[in-house]
């Protein structure tokens, strides 16, 4: 909150206290806007409120989401990998030559995980490495790891998963609670601790508001970048480990445009762009939100033309809200 | 905890009866396209409102995503799951990532087919084909013949390029055809692999080369509309009449001038009709898809399943001076 810096003619007589700071914050209001959205879901659709449906909902953005924990870290730090729908890609790809030369499932997630270990140390290696601009540089990659997945497959699929395989898409661990959606709180509260209570954590905050002070004061911020790296490359593979089981097949094509989405969720979830700041809390709301939202007007089949526009106006009310809010309580003060 | 899902169960509960009240009043169909916005899919949108006018009892609940993907078909296809439609007709984006969605869908109890872009077997009842390729070729030797003065004279084929499997497949029913036809002369088959500017010079060549070739047939949408241009380029509009397959919007201008009189596609209204009708044929259990089954699609006859369950709608809809232009700005 910088009201102050705002506002110079307000002075405050007293820091407003803890109870009030967190209601004034970003979180608060994704919650408000978690529960309309929710609420107004329920109103609008008698399908909405039904266990396997909302289960079903859940697939709108746990791998996404997944992929938005490691991503707001690095977009923190103030780098950017729009690169990881491709990593995807490629891990697919690579999980299915595995398969159809008659791997195992084991094999198979290594396999995905090391595509993405070895992806996000190439980004990494290119941007802390030689210093290239993470932008540029994942852009070029975005169109490197697709490509080499359309040359292995062309207008081909691979389909052959082992039978076991579906569950990590598909199944249930108990009730309606889905593998991907344990999954999703697993990382959740592991990138919250990461982020919130570690020392990495807090050299990450450090990096993104001041990079040429956080090496001053001793912090090796190519070697932090680099480790960010390699975890969206990491989670990009869990994602791709995910999403084949659950569409039983690889395509080139698979997961195309979504880092775009996964921008988006970090961002709604109150992760300035510019780096410095947000927090895991948040992203976890603006994932859900983005889920429950695009869910609901699917159960009013709601065009996806129209979807999309109301996605994005939700995207920029959220973030105009706040900013317009303090304006108008500054001048009614003044 | 316990009352909070002793709620969430109530409601849910409570949102399944209401669910069961909606589809008591109508069969509810999805059809699920490609993507929104293509004026073919909008065609056959078109198709199955119809049949659901005819039907009486159906809400036909037209989507699809924004763009051609297979995980947008899925997010969709999770949303028609939740509201307990009756019947999924779709157009898969990819014939294996939907599978798993749609074996969920019929599991509880949705009933699926596939029409236009088929879904591999386990994940639908049954698809249906706009054609058959005896169909085509069928179709294809009659167009060439109405053109002809008194029904005979030389015809060339115009094809894509010598590999394209579809093509070859249609010529070799096109040449069954012809034994039946033995005024009718194919003089050569030429290829222009689907290549604008190649199938322009082979149409050139051939009229080069048969002075007094009467029709070209060309079974790509590609080639016949550079033999038409070809045609009208030499100036032969009237004597060579060009057919085949072709779209609408792109032919709309060589069947106005006259260099072809007619020529044929599949017709997606009627698509979309057929769809319709099938999928609530299943879904109301009037119907059955198994091998060898014959199911009923109102004005277009019927459609008979062969033993990998799939079926064919008809002929391919030929378009003429009197049709091009409604079709044209479809598709």
């Amino acid at each position: 909150m910088s009201e102050t810096a705002a506002n110079p003619r307000r002075i405050p007589d007293r820091l407003s206290g803890r109870g009030m700071a967190a209601l004034q914050s970003w979180e608060s209001l994704l919650v408000v806007v978690a529960i309309a959205v929710f609420v107004a879901n329920t109103l609008a659709s008698p399908y909405f409120l039904d266990p396997y449906s909302l289960s079903d909902a859940t697939y709108n953005f746990t791998e996404r989401a997944m992929i938005g924990f490691a991503m707001a870290l690095l977009i923190i730090s103030g780098e950017i990998d729009l690169s990881v729908a491709s990593i995807i890609a490629l891990a697919s790809t690579a999980m299915g030559a595995a398969a159809a030369a008659g791997f195992g499932i084991p094999v198979l997630v290594v396999v995905a995980l090391v595509v993405g270990l070895v992806c996000g140390a190439f980004n990494g290696f290119l941007v802390t490495r030689l210093g290239l601009p993470s932008i540029v540089v994942t852009i070029g990659t975005l169109s490197l790891f697709r490509g080499i997945a359309f040359i292995v497959l062309g207008d081909q699929a691979y389909t052959s998963y082992p039978s076991g395989f579906s569950w990590f898409g598909m199944g249930y661990v108990f009730w309606v609670v889905t593998f991907e959606l344990v999954l999703f709180v697993v990382f959740a509260v592991i990138y919250g601790i990461v982020l919130h209570k570690t020392n990495f954590g807090r050299q990450v905050t450090v990096i993104g508001n001041n990079p040429t002070a956080a090496l001053f004061s001793g912090i090796r911020v190519a070697r932090v970048k680099f480790i960010l790296f390699l975890l969206t490359g990491v989670m990009s593979g869990i994602a791709a480990v995910c999403l084949t089981a659950r569409l039983g097949s690889t395509r080139p094509s698979i997961a195309l445009g979504w880092e775009l989405e996964v921008v988006t969720m970090v961002v709604l979830g109150g992760v300035n762009i510019l780096g410095g700041s947000g927090t895991i809390p948040g992203v976890v709301l603006g994932a859900m939100i983005m889920g429950m939202v695009t869910f609901g007007l699917g159960l009013l089949n709601v065009p996806g033309t129209v979807m999309s526009i109301f996605t994005g106006i939700l995207l920029i009310a959220v973030i105009a809200l706040p900013i317009v809010w303090r304006r108008v309580r500054t001048r009614m003060r003044t | 905890m316990k009352a909070f899902r002793k709620i969430v169960m109530a409601a849910a509960v409570s949102a399944m009866a209401i669910g069961a009240a909606h589809a008591a009043d109508k069969t509810k169909i999805a059809l699920v396209v490609k993507s929104l916005g293509n004026g073919f899919f909008e065609a056959a949108h078109e198709g199955a409102d119809e049949a659901a006018k005819k039907l009486g009892d159906v809400q036909v609940i037209y989507t699809g995503p924004t763009d051609t993907t297979a995980e947008g078909q899925i997010q969709v296809l999770n949303t028609l799951i939740a509201q307990h439609v009756d019947a999924i007709a779709i157009s898969a984006n990819d014939k294996d990532a939907v599978v798993p969605t749609l074996k969920k869908a019929m599991q509880r109890g949705i009933d699926v087919i596939s029409w236009d872009s088929a879904v591999a077997p386990a994940g639908r009842e049954m698809h249906l084909n706009p054609s058959s390729n005896e169909l085509i070729g069928q179709t294809l030797v009659k167009l060439a013949q109405q053109a002809l003065p008194d029904g005979k004279g030389k015809i060339a084929i115009l094809s894509a390029s010598a590999t394209a499997t579809n093509q070859n497949t249609w010529i070799a029913a096109m040449k069954d055809q012809l034994k039946d036809h033995p005024d009718i002369d194919l003089v050569t088959t030429v290829y222009g692999d689907d290549l604008s500017d190649k199938s322009y010079r082979e149409a050139e060549g051939l009229m080069k080369s048969y002075p007094d070739l009467k029709a070209i047939v060309a079974p790509t949408s590609v080639g016949i509309v550079a033999a038409a241009q070809a045609v009208e380029d030499a100036g032969k509009t009237g004597q060579i009449n060009v057919t085949g397959l072709g779209l609408p919007s792109e032919m709309a201008g060589h069947v106005k001038t006259g260099a072809s009189k007619s020529f044929a596609l599949w017709n997606p209204i009627d698509l979309g009709y057929a769809a319709t009708m099938i999928a609530y044929q299943l879904a109301t259990d009037k119907a059955e898809a198994k091998d060898g089954a014959t199911i009923d699609i109102g004005r277009l006859g019927s459609v008979k399943l062969d033993s990998d369950n799939e079926g064919v709608m008809g002929e391919p809809f030929v378009f003429n001076a009197d049709n091009i232009d409604k079709y044209a700005k479809m598709y």
